[in-house]
């Protein structure tokens, strides 16, 4: 249905804004695209297994590895007193060892390793290791962590105008709680690092990771280097999702302890089990609301206190609950609004980045929030939507006093609600329902409008280099980092086009620390804003080289030069791009260069959360229709249309994968994707068996995506808009559509927590 | 090959046929799993471990069994497998099925001067399709989806045919985290019409050849017994009573992966040909102990069509090609899906042992839900297997349905799993029987409900009572699949539901494929 027609490229010109197959798709079908596991392993490589934490919290008084030991092929049992340089992770809050030292601080937390011939001895031998830990009290829930002030970061109060007036003075008001639960990443290729050492204490780390110099950095300080002796290299990730942002550096520091000890490389990589005790996830949220709004359904006052569950340690948790807060508003105005954001610290696995990093969990506050004002006052929940949107040229100011300048909301809902017959569907099911004892249906549009740019203003830079060989072949390297999104694929077509050779004429690298350095992560969904934008000005300073060398062999000016279709054209002559490289050579003329870009106009004070975090948003929606169950709970999702805002799209195909891809993920997220912890701190769903992310069958029949026509109004590369995390809260319309399909039977949808399984919809009939 | 120094382990050689040429590994232990050897021992990458337990995919190969002369295509999870159950086999891997030979690292360099790439320079259809619908992003679930497209594709005489609903049955064993699926699902569809290039298609001819060539050859005292005979099985059962019995390994091949267990000594029921069939009689069908889930299943929906949507429901299609119905009762899960069907059924068990005194046979028969004893404990004796299940067939009027409730409709483990066979004769409920499972520690027959039951008018009121009484009848446990409470209140709504249903209300059940089309 979204499909681009087969063959789409064949006979285009140009490579961007043309459906090239991913970069790596061919190699992929064969099973020969290389990940880290499927590297030809070095003479002499070992493999290392996790010896991790039973409790959740508790004093670690012994570590009895003589059993571990005994186990033939055992080579040695590596802990905290192997590390040569500092015991602490070079985490932004140095809150974090690299192994549990005295306590332990949750169930999996890692305490040590075996290191031995092949993997599964390993993993056998950690397993004899015996842990003397003594129980401390551990706090499991977001609510007792914030009784008790358990906090990994200090909390962030937003407020604008006066919520508690605005409140009081609100002709109506509701008041509700609810949770939203976390969600495993589950990357199909678990975490995994290989560490080689090189001569001269140097050291070469494979590692699938979005962010190879925050590896190369954590590596350096725990093995006590500068930074330039550690290598770091990702040609590719079987998928990431924000959870190898910073957890793919655990990993990597581990295994180098370890051949640094031992010497000689070592290969860690996770079971499927190990990865989900160990690493963290999306951040679970609780809330508190009290929100008053008019007879029109207009807010009037919202006053929000969201408790994010960090787990042990801050890792990236500050940004994550900061872009909670930026989001709690989607695409509404909040006049007199007061959030308070506690960054609670519990007894679990540190809660990390994953896609839309907190957006989702600000969006769908204020979305359910909305659905519930409509439901109290009888009105349609789109026109409570559309009553609330920010304006063109008033209401149009942020609560954290962003002016929002792009805004396409209003048309883009409109003409979604418009081709999805959005209101006759609304009157049909209604009448469908009636008719319907046990299965009943429900509907919900939900926008999303989601900020672009680190919210971190450093890290919105971004560099690259392009090689032109003598035989007119090019190779691109840049910062950022594949993991199926497509990164490679754009900035080869957006380097193709700037040096007019074909698509095929490029080669996307693996990131590379000793490339491009002190790149940022690939994450924020700016990997092509920042680094197509850097190859683009690369691939532009050899063009220019190329164009100044052309002019003067025609006398002509360098601006006339023209580089397309494999050629280089001046009033004069044509000639083919390899004969022009070739003779620019010949004539010392640098056919390499780097590039360097920084987003223009953002700003932002972190003390109060105000000024201009965003270079722009990019703006979505969506129309879900479900079927519940009212005798068990199960649910379907039936109809899904989606009209999405990628500005002018690089690469249709990948974008429109992005926006699928984003949608289902954020429908296993609020449907089926249950992460339970019992009552001792462990996390119960730690496998594909109790885990259970979308499969084939719940992907409905109809799920069709539009894409917005209009370019980016920022000037951005191609005049695109970042696509990765955006359209992961368009599945917020399935919840809402669970919730209203609830209401429509009967049941109680305000209290609903996410995710809405089977039982969470049943319990909402209790 | 100095990979591991376990000189007690028993080694032995495997063989099997890749792109038609036999290959021999030496020096197998019995307890090393397929994928283990592929990436490990023959560095044959295109095979991934995503989970270890057999419910991603990502390892999907494709083994081939002559079957009345021809090939039969099953797509199998290779990470629990244990790699002797392939001997003597064809194997493929997403390597080995495109027309070009060895694609190398440097292939995205080759087309040099080319202006475009050329769409079909000998990619099988079921990869190119993979790669003209955009289905592969961070490509790590592609090798095994690419692998369950294959045997779609050679199942269905080239992809004909292939429906979106067929699509999505056949690849719920695979999961995908980067697409959402819909890219694949076309990939499914559109492969059948894409041409084939030369040297894509499978030389069936000479791949049976091949076979021939590498035929099993049990050496007695071997590390992985796979006995031919039925005789022999038993026989070697009672020379080996602590050997590790397996059958396709979708239970135990997680003890290897997951619980780090060693066994110096399988036996592997698979290959016993007296096993391997369904057979019909008047008023029951037997299936054998090493009749796959799939074509158990098929047996039993053959006789009772309306278990269909149960049937493919059941783990993933990968799953269901290697686990057999013996083995999922041999093992007793109190989640088994298939126990509480087979006990509203009435099915019964046989299990047999060799009697070395009078140098045959011997076998008892009991009822399946008397088989067990606790939770994963029955009453076999050392020497004994299991080798039938036998389910009596449809009577006249007879009301059966079976309802399984999880996170997730598709290869998933019930939370609660209720199956209900009923007779009514003049309004008055004539015979019914109940099968239960996620409600206690073993699979169990709801006694008290069925007594309920028994007898009375089948009417709305002896429902209601009927499902109190069920909803008390167990004490299931809260855990990470539902809470004790949701349990309790789905059982006895489920009984509702088969209440309405023989009512003649339709579209209430969102399992069935029908239902949602109606919806839609």
């Amino acid at each position: 249905m979204n499909a681009p027609e087969l063959n789409a490229f064949t006979g285009a010109t140009r490579a961007a804004g043309v459906s090239h197959a991913h970069e790596s798709a061919r190699a992929q079908v064969e099973g020969a695209a290389t990940y880290i596991d499927d590297i030809p392993e070095v003479r002499g490589t070992l493999h290392a297994a996790p010896v991790c934490s039973h409790a959740a919290h508790g004093i670690l008084r012994g570590v009895d590895v003589s059993a571990a030991l005994a186990v033939p092929g055992v080579r040695a049992v590596i802990d905290a007193g192997d590390i040569p340089g500092d015991t602490t992770l070079a985490a932004f809050a140095l809150d974090e060892p690299v192994f549990a030292l005295d306590t332990v601080q949750f169930v999996g937390q890692v305490i040590a390793l075996v290191v031995a011939d092949d993997v599964m001895t390993a993993r056998r031998a950690a397993r004899l290791v015996k842990l003397d830990i003594e129980p401390l009290d551990a706090v499991l829930s977001v609510h007792e962590a914030h009784a008790l002030e358990h906090y990994v970061l200090p909390a962030v109060h937003v407020k604008r105008g006066d919520a508690q007036a605005a409140l009081r003075r609100a002709p109506h008001q509701l008041e509700g709680r609810f949770e939203v639960g976390g969600q495993e990443h589950f990357y199909l290729e678990g975490q995994i690092a290989y560490v080689l050492p090189l001569e001269q204490n140097q050291w070469w780390v494979y590692t699938s990771t979005q962010h190879p110099g925050e590896v190369q950095h954590w590596v350096s300080h725990a093995l006590g280097l500068s930074n330039h002796a550690v290598t770091v290299e990702c040609r590719r990730m079987g998928g990431g999702f924000g959870g190898k942002e910073t957890q793919a550096g655990h990993l990597a520091v581990w295994a180098a302890v370890a051949a640094n000890k031992l010497r000689c490389p070592v290969k860690l990589r996770l079971d499927r089990d190990d990865d989900f005790m160990i690493t963290g996830k999306r951040h679970p949220f609780a809330y508190h609301y009290r929100v008053g709004f008019d007879d029109t359904g207009l807010l009037c006052g919202l006053d929000l206190e969201m408790l994010a569950n960090c787990g042990f340690s801050a890792d990236l948790s500050g940004p994550v609950a900061d872009r909670a807060i930026f989001h709690a508003d989607n695409a509404y105005f909040l006049e007199d609004v007061a959030i308070s954001s506690y960054r609670c610290r519990t007894n679990t696995q540190s809660h990390t980045a994953f896609r839309g990093f907190g957006g989702p969990q600000g969006v769908i506050v204020i979305e359910r929030i909305l659905s519930d004002i409509a439901r109290t006052l009888g009105m349609e929940p789109l026109d409570v939507r559309l009553r609330n949107l920010y304006g063109i040229q008033e209401r149009n100011v942020t609560h954290y006093q962003m002016k929002v300048e792009d805004n396409i909301l209003e048309p883009l809902i409109s003409q979604l609600a418009l081709t999805s017959g959005y209101r006759e569907r609304r009157e049909q099911i209604a009448a469908w329902n009636a008719n319907s004892p046990v299965i009943k249906k429900g509907l919900a549009l939900t926008p999303v409008k989601f900020g672009i740019s680190f919210t971190a203003t450093l890290f919105n830079q971004g560099g690259a280099l392009v090689h032109v060989y003598t035989d007119g072949s090019v190779q691109v390297n840049h910062g950022g980092t594949e993991m199926g999104q497509g990164l490679n694929t754009k900035v080869a077509q957006i380097v193709a086009d700037e040096l007019g050779v074909p698509f095929d004429r490029v080669l996307s690298t693996a990131a590379d620390t000793s490339k491009v350095p002190n790149a940022s992560a690939t994450a924020a969904s700016a990997g092509t804003d920042l680094n197509g934008r850097a190859a683009q000005f690369a691939a532009r300073h050899v063009r220019d080289n190329l164009a100044a060398f052309v002019a003067g062999l025609d006398g002509v000016g360098a601006g006339s030069v023209q580089f397309e279709a494999g050629q280089v054209i001046t009033d004069k002559s044509t000639r083919t791009f390899e004969d022009v490289v070739a003779a620019a050579y010949a004539n010392r003329i640098q056919l390499w260069s780097d590039g360097f870009y920084r987003t223009p106009k953002i700003h932002y004070d972190k003390a109060t959360l105000t000024g201009r975090p965003f270079y722009y948003f990019a703006y979505g929606a969506a129309v879900s229709e479900v079927a519940i169950d009212t005798l068990t709970g199960e649910s379907r999702v039936l109809k899904v249309d989606i009209l999405h805002d990628v500005g002018h799209s690089i690469n249709p195909a990948l974008d429109i994968g992005q926006i699928e891809g984003g949608f289902v993920q954020g429908m296993g997220w609020l449907t089926n994707e249950q992460l339970v912890w019992n009552e001792k701190g462990k996390l119960t769903t730690h496998a594909p068996s109790t885990y259970k992310i979308p499969a084939t069958g719940d992907i409905p029949a109809h799920l069709k995506v539009d894409l917005w026509p209009e370019a980016n109004r920022e000037d951005n590369v191609h005049g695109s808009k970042a696509v990765g995390e955006p359209p992961f809260m368009l599945a917020i319309s399935v919840f809402e559509a669970l919730r209203d399909a609830v209401a429509q039977a009967g049941g109680q949808p305000k209290g609903m927590n996410a995710p809405g399984t089977a039982e969470e919809v049943l319990r909402a009939f209790d | 090959m100095l990979r591991r120094m376990k000189p007690k382990m028993s080694v032995q050689t495997l063989r099997f046929v890749r792109r038609g040429e036999p290959v021999t590994v030496h020096s197998v232990p019995a307890d090393r799993t397929l994928l283990q050897v592929l990436r490990e021992d023959l560095q044959l990458t295109a095979a991934k471990e995503g989970c270890g337990e057999g419910d991603c995919g990502a390892c999907t190969v494709v083994i081939g069994e002559p079957t009345g002369g021809q090939l039969r295509y099953q797509a199998i999870n290779s990470c629990i497998r244990l790699a002797h159950s392939v001997d003597g086999m064809v194997l493929w891997t997403a390597e080995d099925i495109s027309g070009i030979v060895a694609p190398t690292l440097g292939a995205a360099a080759s087309s040099m001067n080319k202006a475009i790439p050329a769409l079909s320079s000998g990619l099988h259809p079921a990869q190119e399709a993979m790669v003209q619908c955009h289905g592969s992003q961070c490509g790590f679930c592609t090798p095994g989806f690419v692998m369950s497209l294959f045997a779609l594709y050679q199942n269905t005489g080239g992809g004909q045919g292939v429906t979106r609903a067929q699509a999505q049955a056949d690849l719920s064993g695979n999961l995908c985290r980067c697409t959402g699926y819909r890219p694949i699902l076309d990939a499914a569809v559109a492969m059948g019409s894409l041409p084939l290039p030369a040297g894509c298609a499978v030389n069936e001819a000479s791949t049976l050849a091949a076979l021939k060539s590498i035929a099993p050859r049990q050496a007695e005292g071997a590390a992985y017994l796979r006995p031919r005979t039925l005789e022999a099985l038993l026989q070697a059962r009672a020379r080996h009573p602590h050997a590790q019995v397996v059958a396709g390994c979708t239970d135990v091949g997680l003890w290897v992966t997951k619980q780090h267990r060693q066994f110096g000594q399988v036996l592997d029921v698979t290959a016993t040909r007296e096993l391997k069939r369904v057979e019909t009689y008047p008023h029951h069908i037997a299936i054998g102990a090493a009749v796959t889930l799939e074509q158990a299943y098929t047996a039993l929906v053959k006789e009772r069509p309306q278990l269909q949507p149960f049937a493919k429901r059941f783990a993933g299609l990968p799953v269901r090609n290697s686990g057999t119905l013996g083995g999922n009762v041999a093992n007793g899960s109190p989640i088994g899906d298939s126990m509480p069907l087979l006990i509203a059924l009435g099915a019964s068990v046989v299990l047999m042992r060799w009697d070395a005194k009078r140098q045959q046979v011997a076998h008892r028969e009991l009822r399946l839900e008397d088989l067990y004893t606790g939770y994963r404990t029955n009453v076999m004796k050392a020497d004994e297997l299991l080798a039938w299940i036998k389910v009596p067939r449809p009577v006249v009027d007879e009301a059966m349905k079976v309802y399984k409730i999880s996170k997730r409709f598709d290869d998933d483990i019930s939370a609660v799993c209720l199956a209900i066979q009923m007779t009514c004769k003049n309004g008055l409920v004539k015979a019914v029987s109940i099968g239960a499972g996620g409600v206690a520690a073993t699979p169990v027959r709801a006694r008290q409900t069925e007594a309920a039951l028994l007898g009375q008018p089948w009417t709305a009121d002896t429902v209601m009572a009927a499902m109190a009484t069920l909803r008390a009848e167990f004490q299931p446990i809260s855990d990470m699949r539902a809470s004790a409470h949701y349990r309790q209140t789905v059982l006895g709504n489920l009984l509702q539901r088969f209440w309405l249903e023989s009512q003649g209300r339709t579209c209430i059940n969102l399992e069935s494929p029908a239902t949602l089309e109606a919806l839609a």
